[in-house]
């Protein structure tokens, strides 16, 4: 049984009085205990949004209008909110872009440590703090244990992003979800975050889904990789395979078009138009126009997610044997 | 050598910061120390760093909008930082900037139209109407922004067709300098190359003059003629894009690069440990690095080194680059 399985989600927003928009169109992913899986899209494709509904935490108006979000066989949309929260920020801990997501402001690191400890477990004083003390030095803070004194505020933005790995491994998760959790950090920091993240997932063997828009993070971090657009998985299979020969045209068009991959002066490979709002959906595939091997059947037919691509025309497809 | 379009001359900002009533410190902030660079006409010039590190400062410090409390500052020769605002206007229409973030440098309630018209006649009041519409429908043109564009707001478009709006705003008088800062840092992958495959068109077109400020090394490979690698205020290394990439000199420019996540993969598997900035108030003596650096010895600590020029052409602030 896989850790966690997601069969068709939708997401939906109400749009007017009568009609809905969907965030989510039949999103299907598995993550096996211990696996890193990266879901790489651009802004709007849906990833939050897949975040979000895996802890139950899509806010009105928005709603999962349909599928199944099973984590360890049990469907976690049939849960009540108590029973969820035994498993958010628990068995399932997440990592937002922004530590004060997760930080409160007026209440110093240890004291937010503890409380996240005590909500889930029946620990002492004394040993919490022991505890504590042990996870902030598993994620390097420089001096630890006076640290559980200090303020959000009194921190940078990289440590802020520690304590809040610090505070998501208190409870040893068995899945990790981070959104874009070095984003709004500097390069050399977020590579210290990153090789922090990858580190515990693997000596933990705590299963990660890293949200990114970044594929050189999903490449130095994951196994597997998910490409979303505008609310679906359009590509999905072992991140080194992806990486080398992408089979849609939109991941395709996306590895392409990072400067590091052509020469310097050069013109970049640029994919034209944006992607579309979910309110403006295009017919059929919704990369279809800005796809340069679209054909009709592309603009009347949505493509299935056969063969770990979801389009009807694929590149680099291996020969059949 | 030909004279440098803007040659910067030990300039040096400094802020004030609020002070406790009962305090007696006076608590200054070092945004940028003794920056001395020199940009050619028709280069781009790559500003690199993370962030804090001056570099908008250093843009808005060349282009005007932040008097230097230091050195001296060129335009084709003739000295700017000191001209007084008559003076100094016919120069303004020769260089522009474009900020970083196209949802809030563009006035929300001015459609495009007056948007594009606006610096042409607070620049170039003299400018017929006519030739004002006609000026701003040709950049719009170039810039490939829709000419239907012209009586939307702002809010109308994605980030990427702001970007576009911005770019073509610095465009209308003309100018054949352009401050850059972070234009492509807010958007997606896939409009990133959009807005850099027009800058490199604009530039052939126009035989534009970039100041590129970014922190993604990775877009300077491609984009940049030289570079300059800074670090709390002060250049680090300062190269030819080439020469940065194939032998980076500097500790901190080897750093940066090695951050970089690669397709590759493999850069992230071994850990690392937390690296903090000086207080760019308090700042240490020797070299602002040191804290940071794994080859810091104590001459590091205590003395400054000085950009100093070495045999691949590069100049680096290092004792002990070679
Ligand atoms: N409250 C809301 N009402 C309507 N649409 C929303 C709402 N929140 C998010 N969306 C839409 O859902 C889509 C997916 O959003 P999100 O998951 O945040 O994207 P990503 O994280 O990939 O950038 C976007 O098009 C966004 O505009
Ligand atoms: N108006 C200001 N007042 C006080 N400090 C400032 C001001 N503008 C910038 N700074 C400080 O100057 C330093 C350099 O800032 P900046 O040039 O914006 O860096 P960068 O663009 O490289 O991120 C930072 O420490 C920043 O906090
Ligand atoms: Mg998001
Ligand atoms: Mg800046």
């Amino acid at each position: 049984m896989p850790l966690l399985e997601i069969r068709d989600l939708h997401v939906a927003f109400p749009k007017g009085k009568k009609t809905e928009v969907e965030a989510l169109r039949g999103v299907n992913l598995t993550l096996e205990k211990g696996e890193r899986l990266g879901v790489v899209g651009e802004s709007g494709a849906g990833k939050s949004m897949l975040a979000f509904a895996i802890l139950n935490l899509i806010a009105d108006p928005g709603r999962v209008s349909q599928g199944s979000i099973t984590f360890h066989g049990e469907n976690l949309l049939d849960l009540s909110e108590r029973d969820i929260r035994s498993i958010r920020g628990n068995r399932i801990s997440m990592i937002f872009q922004d530590p004060m997501v997760t930080l409160n402001p007026v209440l110093s690191i240890g004291t937010q440590m503890i409380e996240t400890l005590k909500a889930h477990r029946r620990i002492s004083d004394k040993e919490a703090r022991k505890l504590c003390i042990e996870k902030l030095r598993e994620v390097a803070i420089p001096s630890a244990e006076s640290r559980l004194e200090a303020y959000p505020h009194e921190l940078s933005g990289g440590l802020r992003q520690r304590v809040v790995i610090a505070i998501a491994l208190l409870t040893d998760p068995e899945l990790i979800i981070a959104d874009e959790p070095t984003t709004a950090l500097d390069v050399t920091i977020q590579a210290e975050i990153m090789a922090l993240i990858l580190k515990l997932c693997r000596e933990k063997d705590v299963a990660l889904l890293l949200i990114t828009h970044d594929l050189g993070v999903v490449a130095e971090v994951t196994q597997r990789l998910m490409i979303m657009y505008a609310g679906l998985c359009v590509e999905t299979g072992q991140t080194r395979g992806i990486i080398d020969a992408p089979q849609h045209p939109y991941t395709y068009g996306l590895l392409k078009a990072l400067p590091q991959k052509v020469g310097r002066g050069a013109r970049l490979y640029q994919i034209p138009g944006s992607m579309p709002p979910i309110t403006a959906l295009p017919s059929g595939c919704a990369y279809h126009p800005r796809c340069d091997r679209a054909t009709d059947v592309c603009r009347s037919q949505i493509p299935p997610l056969e063969n770990g691509r979801a389009c009807f025309h694929p590149l680099n497809v291996p020969e059949a044997t | 050598m030909t004279t440098p379009i803007v040659e910067t001359k030990g300039i040096e900002v400094r802020f004030p910061l609020p002070t406790h009533f009962l305090s007696r410190d006076k608590p200054v902030l070092h945004a940028l120390n003794t920056v001395d660079i020199a940009i050619q006409p028709g280069e781009t010039f790559c500003v690199v760093g993370e962030s804090g590190c001056g570099k908008t400062t250093l843009g808005r410090a060349i282009i005007g909008l932040q008097p230097p409390t230091a050195g001296e500052i060129y335009f084709n020769g003739q000295r700017i930082d000191q001209m007084d605002e008559a003076t100094r206007k016919p120069i303004r229409r020769d260089m522009q900037m474009v900020f970083q973030n196209p949802y809030a440098s563009l006035n929300p309630r001015r459609n495009v139209f007056e948007t594009l018209a606006e610096p042409i006649r607070h620049l170039m009041p003299e400018t017929p109407a006519s030739e004002v519409r006609e000026t701003v429908e040709n950049v719009l043109a170039v810039t490939g922004c829709d000419p239907s564009w012209q009586r939307k707001l702002p809010h109308e478009f994605s980030g990427g067709q702001r970007q576009r709006i911005a770019i073509a705003r610095a465009l209308v008088t003309n100018p054949a300098f352009i401050v850059a800062d972070e234009p492509i840092s807010a958007l997606d992958v896939s409009i990133q190359a959009q807005i850099l495959n027009l800058m490199t068109d604009l530039q052939s077109k126009w035989g534009l003059t970039y100041l590129f400020i970014t922190h993604d090394l990775s877009v300077v490979e491609h984009f940049g003629t030289r570079v300059a690698v800074m670090y709390l205020g002060r250049v680090m290394e300062l190269a030819k894009t080439e020469t940065l990439f194939d032998a980076p000199k500097h500790p901190y420019t080897q750093l940066l690069l090695d951050a970089i996540p690669k397709l590759e993969g493999g850069s992230f598997d071994t850990p690392r440990e937390p690296g903090e900035l000086p207080d760019p108030v308090n700042m240490p003596p020797g070299c602002p690095f040191a804290p940071r650096c794994a080859m810091a010895e104590a001459r590091c600590r205590a003395e400054r080194p000085e950009l100093r020029p070495l045999s691949n052409g590069a100049r680096v602030a290092c004792h002990f680059a070679e």
